[in-house]
């Protein structure tokens, strides 16, 4: 278990890294459809929601679907705005 | 045999898994140019297909009815949300989706802790940690989300021990902690979770509220990096690569934005989030000094000056979101660029109500980008400037910010439409701006007025070029 929690650490330090890199540099146009698109991604958590849903546990089931319908509003909604605001930069 | 078929799906799954971490990094990347930003996020959304679509060939899915329910009924709200929403609302929608991703975060934390059997101090942090800034996060989105939709007022909530009253919760929520990590001992486990649950959401509320509606951009930010920090949690929780890279990536986006956008205000994050700031100055406008008079102007009067002005700099704020004006001011833009003029569009990092507020409207109405400039590019230049338009923009050309120390905004860099030959400044009324600050610019000697709700005083400018 600790070993497994040290690589999951690991994982976590390098990646924040990484995004720190990935980001750094974004013109202030593109900031509202970053952090719409961004928080799209964050609804990676339906991974877990739906292990959860799907485990036959009445209580844990009851949670999972919860958190499935909140995670999917959060994916498709999300990438569904951001697609929608990065439709209307254009350049002439 | 059956051995075998069970490492070959986890190999599989877990293969898919760093697959979709790839597609999250390649899209975010490309989601900071233009050209490219709608190829990353169609990279990104293939990610999260991806991820989505292993996860349910996992054997320990028994069954799929509920969860069907769950996708379907979550699927049509969020295209009914992103399909619907006017884009003048985008700070509303953001801020209630950032809520959206913490609750999935918490209720994941949630269910984990109730399936589980086994004692696990590692797996119980990973689970509080999950809840907490969970449940933060969904009830800070919430707050920011009433304040932006003004269902509540965007002032700052503020009363006396403050400081104390949230210290003392910190202390509870870390005494919560440790009786649901290691004792479990006082309450029952489905009572501790409770409690912790309660108390995240108690804090997420106290977090938001003394905050005023001028600094949402950095809340909103803030938000968003927590909704990823809460599914970075929830990846410890169910031991998951995918989630941990992937709320890491948002995490560190977040807090990237936060920073913009507390430098574009010469403020230090703990500053925006405990002042209170807006609450304090009111007291003091009415000890400031008489200004002098401000000289209010008429639609054709302007017209006259714009008709012979050579360049003109547009400045929005969020006065032009509340009016709707995006459209006419597009369009006076482009009869003022049929005669000859030279037209850019200053926007300030903090204009509007959340990052790239302005440049989201300014895009819907068909402005092309590239005449869109930031303060640092325009303000060198900013004497050569015929006409300055201030369209609902207050604090963010505020002179007061370079010339008065005693200002609670000196130090902010501001776009300096003072320096311009002529500055028009489009107002309702002279109240004060939602930071409840004085604004000088109003009673300086190449500052005139134009009062009126901003959508109809461009409409009556265009008229006048049409007519």
């Amino acid at each position: 278990m600790e070993a497994q929690m040290i690589l999951l650490l690991f994982i976590l330090v390098l990646s924040i890294f990484l995004g720190v890199e990935l980001i750094t540099k974004v013109p202030s146009t593109l900031h509202t459809p970053l952090m719409s698109g961004a928080n799209a991604i964050s609804g990676i958590t339906l991974v877990g929601a739906l292990l959860s849903s799907g485990s036959g546990e009445f209580l844990t089931t009851i949670l999972g679907t919860a958190a499935v319908f909140f995670a999917t509003i959060n994916v498709i909604g999300g990438y569904l705005v951001t697609n929608r605001m990065l439709g209307m930069f254009k350049k002439k | 045999m059956n051995l075998m078929i069970n490492i070959d799906t986890s190999l599989i799954v877990n293969l898919a898994y760093i697959g979709a971490s790839i597609l999250f990094i390649v899209g975010l990347k490309l989601l900071g140019s233009p050209d490219t930003a709608k190829k990353g996020n169609l990279l990104s959304s293939s990610g999260m297909l991806l991820a989505v679509l292993v996860t349910l060939v996992d054997q320990s899915i028994i069954d799929f009815t509920w969860i069907i329910v769950g996708i379907i009924s979550g699927g049509i709200v969020g295209y009914l949300a992103a399909t619907k929403v006017q884009m003048t609302s985008m700070p509303e929608m953001v801020a209630i989706f950032n809520g959206f991703g913490g609750i999935a975060s918490l209720l994941v934390g949630s269910a984990e802790f109730v399936g589980t059997s086994e004692i696990n101090s590692a797996l119980f942090f990973a689970i509080y940690l999950t809840v907490l800034i969970g449940g933060m996060t969904f009830t800070g989105s919430l707050v920011a989300y009433a304040k932006l939709s003004e269902i509540i007022g965007g002032r700052p909530t503020l009363y006396k021990g403050q400081q104390i009253v949230n210290s003392l919760l910190l202390l509870v929520v870390a005494a919560a902690g440790l009786e649901m990590i290691i004792f479990q001992e006082i309450f029952t486990s489905y009572e501790i979770l409770l409690i912790v649950c309660g108390l995240a959401m108690l804090l997420g509320i106290l977090f938001v509220i003394p905050i005023g509606g001028a600094d949402m951009p950095v809340v909103i930010a803030l938000l968003n990096s927590f909704s990823g920090l809460a599914a970075c949690a929830a990846g410890f929780v169910i031991v998951n690569n995918v989630l941990i890279v992937a709320g890491a990536l948002v995490g560190a986006s977040g807090l990237i934005l936060t920073n913009i956008m507390c430098k574009a205000m010469n403020r230090s994050l703990a500053n925006v989030l405990f002042s209170g700031f807006g609450s304090v100055t009111e007291s003091s406008s009415s000890e400031s000094v008489d200004q002098g008079e401000v000289k209010p102007i008429n639609a054709s009067d302007a017209f006259l000056i714009l008709e012979a002005a050579s360049s003109v700099l547009i400045v929005p704020g969020y006065g032009m979101a509340v009016a709707q004006a995006q459209h006419s001011v597009r369009e006076l833009g482009e009869l003022l660029e049929a005669n000859g003029t030279e037209v850019k569009y200053a926007i300030h990092p903090v204009a509007g109500r959340m990052p790239g507020h302005m440049n989201v409207l300014l895009a819907e109405a068909n402005v092309s980008y590239d005449v869109l400039v930031e303060p640092d590019d325009v303000n060198p230049i900013m004497e050569t400037v015929d006409v300055c338009m201030v369209i609902g923009a207050n604090d963010v050309v505020n002179p007061d910010a370079k010339d008065n120390e005693g200002s609670p905004i000196y130090g902010m860099p501001i776009i300096e439409v003072d320096n311009s030959k002529t500055v028009f400044v489009l107002k309702r009324s002279m109240a004060s701006g939602f930071a409840g600050i004085q604004n000088p610019l109003f009673f300086k000697q190449n500052s005139r007025m134009l009062f009126g709700d901003a959508k109809e005083t461009v409409s009556a400018l265009v008229a006048e070029f049409k007519g």
